[in-house]
């Protein structure tokens, strides 16, 4: 391609960015009238209004008084949901390419790695060199407002994202994010969110190199966190004569992280975080979920909310097609989908990420969770309110209430039709238009997907 | 599939009573004679075993039809059923655990009941001179991975000595070592990893006490940060936790017993020691244990002055042996590799069934649990269809805490099921991934026909 082409394309870029964020300025009161609103938080309301000013719900019922000012929307026949969260996420973060250097062949799935966090060298020595630990990274210190991923995330109904850093064992520290894409400090709702924590190891001649050894790792470095308080609080109130303790970043990250996300997906793995996060005695949430299905009785009582992962597993695209697969791989292959559906059943609290899913897919994987048995209200509410309770921001977002940042999603008909499009969504009360059908040219794949699991 | 099904086959036993008589058996209760007779179990434990037992109404009864009942086998040196097993870049990895990572879906561990295990003590690899938690667990398939623990056994811990250690064949080992690689390189220097940690745990514990003390003397004080790493190894020096040792020559044997006595703990069992025959007086005077092959070596240098005798000159010099199988195969068989003892070295059958039943039970610290036929003891228990000193014998059934979790009739039948169950899930993934694949198509074609829509 020619400079100037380039040149040109480049400009038609930033003129087209330009317009659609002129497009998406909504000035005054916005009156979404005669819709069928799904609150998520009370009744479907089969012909209701919802009212927005000022980036919030100002009201939502089925006698509204729609204010003079107010842009009307006769929005006949389409359905207002709660914008949708997508509960684990790396969009609006740079993006990296998803190795590690020292990932080896056979290893654990490499964990993604961001641009400008370098980690730590790794030293052999053990858990005093706080080995791939980023703990006091913030995601909303890293907003990169121009990842294209927020326009495509959000063409697929998503407004908000819990967005992490990704590498190393204690990532770092997640930030509840609006898609606005406009300036970083107004995308931040909440931060920080949680700690992402994976159990990816990084082979034999790294501390610490074994999944057993992660976790002492991390129980090493949580009662340090500990211990850490205790001493800064003797040395705080007594310092005249006390040696003074070390200033310590990777326990002061943890300190301020309000709950872990601990990695687990198959059976044994949530029977067995479920057990350490009790350990810990820090409030955790686990990721994965696909073998739920086989223990959601015990993964509601124990009371740690569950992110469940939308990719569903698949057969390797280069599988060899003569080897023979397992009966419990198959089987999870069958049954994962099934798992949100058993999670309803016993009442576990849980919400939905898309792991990787493109943007697009989320609805069709969605679709298999209902299929499976999971009901429309509850795979509403796991893409919404729950996972704003699950963060501690269901006073802020995640249902269509009074007061709420006014983040909706609207669909020409039911999220679940896949044929339904979605209109619009709103973002703080901005209005939203999804991008055109036909992806644009370049390849997705190889993006960083976060959530993968061991 | 198959937790489902053993689930469905123990039913019956565990539904219709508690209580359950093993009669018309020849039972080799290793620690009290063989007989003919029954055993009487009830809530999972033995009540009686003898030659005339009064079954109780409603009891369950298994008649052996005159087969062999043995105490279920203990292997006291395994690395199935974990999730991970070497911690490899520290010298000193105590702070790592089995108790972490238990695989409770390997399959090995259904295996193993097929060869009439009932215990096992999974250990750490051997790539640090002092490795990882143990965790003793029995094999109770389609339990979850604190139903297979073996609740109230002492905890262990591994140590190695030798060429894994000091990472002899890998590249830029010893002298002009690469830089990064680990210290030690030498058997001197596992000696000073050795004795260097214990030093440090010594100094460990008495910042605990020195803690406590003021604690007691109601002085305000903060707590000493918790070490995952010492905690472990003031355990052994205060007795509460075994060391199981892995290792091969006579003379760092001595060196590990002699680091021992310094420090006032005892080794527990010595591991694979196949020069054990050079020093079992030693061995013995000590207290320690040692845990062998029957017949495995020379895999490499240091396991080559090895000899079949082994284990039977260290029972005769005094020492508590057992034979174990470091290997999921080999834990398979290992009835057999007890019957190896017979041939070289002489002992008589109950010797060579101690060597696989109550003498690890013992080195394990669970004897008055597991190990013999005896009243009050868990009815773990394996019904072998010969005896099984014999080559020829296969198990029958295994019993674990007196539900039956192994029987090989059972597994034969269902076998033809299983496979069906298989096949029809595979032709369900295959019909959906070719929906999958034709899907676009369609889509397209809708996609058309709809009206210009609100875009």
């Amino acid at each position: 391609m020619p400079l100037y082409q380039k040149a040109m394309k480049h400009v038609t870029t930033m003129l087209l960015a330009a317009a659609s964020l002129i497009y998406a300025q909504a000035p005054g009161p916005i009156a979404l009238r005669g819709a069928r609103v799904v609150t998520v938080s009370g009744p479907v309301l089969e012909k209701g209004t919802v009212l927005l000013r000022n980036g919030l719900i100002e009201a939502v019922g089925e006698n509204i008084d729609v204010p003079k000012d107010a842009w009307v929307v006769d929005a006949q026949g389409i359905t207002v949901y709660p914008g949708l969260i997508d509960a684990l996420s790396t969009v609006g973060l740079p993006e990296t390419p998803a190795t590690t250097p020292r990932a080896e062949a056979g290893a654990a799935p490499a964990t993604p790695r961001f641009g400008g966090q370098d980690l730590p060298v790794p030293v052999e020595q053990g858990p005093q060199f706080r080995p791939f630990t980023t703990t006091w990274v913030r995601a909303a210190d890293l907003l990169n407002p121009a990842d294209r991923r927020i326009e495509e995330t959000r063409s697929a109904g998503f407004t908000s994202v819990v967005a992490y850093p990704s590498t190393g064992i204690f990532a770092g520290e997640g930030a509840f994010l609006n898609l606005s894409g406009e300036k970083e400090g107004r995308m931040v709702v909440a931060s920080p969110t949680g700690q992402y924590v994976t159990l990816a190891s990084h082979g034999f001649g790294t501390y610490p190199g074994s999944l057993m050894g992660v976790i002492a790792y991390i129980r090493q470095v949580s009662f340090d966190a500990d211990h850490y308080k205790l001493e800064m609080q003797a040395y705080a109130s007594h310092p005249v004569g006390q040696k003074r303790p070390n200033y310590d970043r990777a326990v002061e990250g943890l300190q301020e992280s309000p709950r872990l996300l601990l990695p687990a997906d198959d059976a044994k793995q949530l029977d067995r975080m479920i057990r350490f996060a009790a350990e810990l005695k820090r409030p955790a949430v686990l990721y994965g979920g696909h073998q739920a299905y086989q223990i959601a009785d015990r993964v509601a009582k124990s009371g740690v909310p569950l992110l469940v992962n939308l990719k569903w597993p698949e057969k390797a695209k280069d599988a060899d097609p003569d080897q023979e697969e397992s009966y419990r791989t198959l089987e999870l292959r069958d049954r994962a989908p099934s798992s949100p559906a058993a999670l309803e059943k016993a009442g576990a609290h849980f919400a939905f990420y898309s792991g990787g899913t493109s943007a697009k897919d989320v609805r069709k994987a969605l679709k298999r969770a209902v299929d499976a048995g999971l009901t429309e209200a509850a795979a509403v509410r796991a893409l919404t309110l729950s996972a704003a309770e699950i963060y501690g921001v269901a006073d802020r977002v995640g249902s269509i209430e009074p007061g709420k940042i006014a983040n909706l999603l609207v669909v020409k008909g039911s999220l679940f039709d896949e044929k339904a499009k979605i209109q619009y969504v709103f973002i703080d009360g901005v209005k939203y238009e999804p991008a055109p059908e036909t992806p644009p040219a370049g390849d997705r794949e190889g993006r960083s997907a976060p959530g993968g699991v061991e | 599939m198959n937790r489902f099904a053993l689930f469905l086959m123990a039913l019956p036993l565990m539904a219709a009573s508690q209580t359950t008589v093993i009669r018309n058996a020849t039972v080799l209760t290793v620690t009290k004679g063989t007989f003919q007779g029954s055993i009487l179990i009830r809530d999972g434990k033995i009540v009686e075993a003898g030659e005339k037992v009064l079954v109780p109404d409603g009891a369950r009864v298994i008649d052996a039809g005159g087969q062999f009942v043995m105490p279920g086998i203990i292997d006291c040196h395994s690395h199935i059923a974990a999730d991970s097993i070497n911690e490899g870049a520290v010298a000193v990895s105590s702070m790592v655990g089995i108790e972490d990572v238990i695989n409770p879906d390997d399959p090995d561990i259904y295996r193993a009941l097929a060869g009439g295990v009932t215990t096992a003590n999974i250990l750490h690899g051997s790539a640090n001179p002092i490795g990882g938690k143990c965790q003793v667990m029995k094999m109770r398939w389609g339990k979850d991975a604190e139903g297979l623990k073996f609740e109230g056994a002492m905890p262990g811990i591994k140590f190695a000595l030798g060429e894994n250690v000091k990472r002899s064949g890998s590249p830029g080992n010893g002298f002009g070592a690469s830089p990064g690689l680990r210290y030690p390189a030498t058997r001197m220097g596992v000696e000073d990893v050795i004795r260097e940690a214990f030093t440090e745990a010594r100094a460990y514990q008495k910042e605990w006490r020195d803690y406590q003390a003021k604690v007691d003397r109601h002085e305000q004080a903060v707590p000493p940060r918790r070490d995952l790493k010492l905690e472990p190894l003031v355990e052994v020096l205060e007795g509460k936790r075994y060391v199981h040792a892995h290792c091969y020559r006579a003379d760092e044997i001595l060196m590990l017993l002699h680091v021992a006595d310094d420090f006032g703990f005892r080794i527990r069992t010595l591991q694979h020691v196949l020069e054990g025959y050079k020093v079992a007086k030693e061995i013995a005077d000590h207290g320690t244990g040692a845990s062998t092959f029957s017949d495995w070596w020379a895999y490499k240098a240091e396991a080559f002055d090895a000899i079949p005798y082994n284990a039977a000159i260290m029972v005769r010099k005094g020492v508590l042996v057992s034979l174990n199988s470091d290997s999921a195969e080999l834990m398979r068989h290992l009835n057999t590799e007890a019957a190896k003892a017979m041939k070289y070295g002489g002992l008589n059958e109950t010797e060579a069934l101690s060597l696989v039943t109550i003498n690890p039970a013992k080195q394990l610290g669970v004897e008055n649990r597991v190990g013999s036929i005896e009243p009050g003891k868990d009815a773990d228990l394996t019904i072998y269809d010969k005896h099984p000193l014999s080559n020829y014998a296969k198990v029958e059934k295994v019993f674990i805490d007196g539900e039956l979790y192994f029987d090989r009739e059972k597994d034969l039948e269902e076998r033809p099921g299983k496979e069906a169950r298989k096949k029809a899930l595979i032709d369900k993934l295959k019909a959906q991934e070719k929906k999958e694949r034709k899907k676009p198509e369609p889509a397209e074609d809708k996609k058309s026909e709809e009206p210009g829509g609100a875009q």
